[in-house]
């Protein structure tokens, strides 16, 4: 089998239906957003906020294959420059949080804004 | 059957079947133990399983370009941007999960995670009508046979979403501009930043 038989056999339709596909980022994205809720620290936060993108784009995906369209897909690229900006960005706020409070950079700690 | 009509395709183990199934399945416990791990360094790596997860779906979708800029950039990059901030800041201890420092947050959490899942069942089951093709052509890139999926996207990006790409390469520029100047000592400055005439005598003293 060459490779070009490979590339053959990966371009059929997929038969797993798309709303399959939709409720898989759905249960992500909740997962991240209580995530996001229920955890008090920065990092992990973070993180969560990571698997909602994630989720999101996995949905960009299924419809893009849902209605043959690559503009989905392109939407997906510019998401994942975003959220590696986004990343970067963070994390040095994050750093930045960490020397001014001596060591701790839970949510909890960042209460500077409360009367 | 139309592809997409039914949840699953007829055949039960068929091979989609499976790999639907199983990149699902590792995506979803990856994400339930990135929120549930004690130590943020598991979290991290929990989340590795998840992104491999979801790029074995976005390869069942056939989206093979972004399933490898997914492992590359997400895995490779962003989550090893985790683990060495993790590191550098020495939090990769395990926290106490079971005290609650907000009294109530967690059912509070659980109840508007309950409602946000029902609000998108409810989205996703609903039926939106399609506009005629015809309102729409000019919006669609049609995916065609006789091109890879990486052509297709290269196309897109590099004409008729030029400007937008052009743009993010700034937004990268400044992001690491941004977290360079967020990052550094206080009290540190570089030559261009520093007030006039405090950066000198510390050169000279050095």
């Amino acid at each position: 089998m060459s490779p070009l038989d490979l590339v053959a056999v990966a371009d059929r339709a997929p038969t797993v239906g798309h709303g399959a596909y939709l409720i898989i980022a759905a249960l992500l994205f909740t997962i991240g957003a209580v995530g996001v809720l229920v955890r008090r620290n920065v990092l992990v936060m973070f993180m969560c906020v990571e698997l909602m993108l994630n989720a999101v784009n996995l949905s960009f995906v299924a419809f893009a294959s849902r209605l043959g369209d690559i503009n989905g897909q392109v939407a997906v690229f510019f998401t994942l420059v975003v959220a590696a900006a986004e990343v970067v960005v963070g994390l040095g706020i994050v750093v930045a949080i960490f020397r001014r409070h001596k060591g701790r950079a839970t949510a909890d700690d960042l209460h500077i804004l409360s009367g | 059957m139309p592809p997409g009509a039914g949840l699953f395709a007829a055949e039960l183990f068929s091979v989609d079947n499976v790999v639907f199934v199983v990149g699902a399945i590792v995506a979803l416990v990856g994400a339930f133990f990135v929120v549930t791990s004690r130590n943020p360094v598991h979290s991290a790596l929990n989340l590795v399983v998840t992104l491999f997860g979801v790029a074995v779906l976005f390869v069942s979708l056939h989206a093979t370009f972004l399933a490898a800029v997914q492992v590359i950039v997400y895995a490779g990059a962003i989550v090893i941007l985790f683990l060495f901030v993790i590191m550098l800041l020495g939090v990769d201890r395990e926290e106490a999960l079971e005290a609650e420092p907000l009294k109530g947050q967690r059912p509070v959490a659980a109840a508007l995670g309950a409602l946000l899942l029902g609000e998108l069942a409810l989205l996703s089951s609903m039926r939106f009508r399609a506009p005629p093709p015809e309102a729409v052509a000019d919006a669609i890139t049609p995916v065609v046979a006789d091109k890879t999926n990486v052509e297709q996207l290269a196309e897109a990006i590099f004409t008729r979403y030029m400007l937008a790409f052009e743009v993010t390469s700034i937004l990268l520029v400044i992001a690491v501009v941004g977290a360079v100047v967020l990052a550094r000592k206080p009290g540190r400055s570089f030559g261009l930043l520093a007030p006039r005439g405090e950066d000198d005598s510390a050169e000279v003293g050095a």
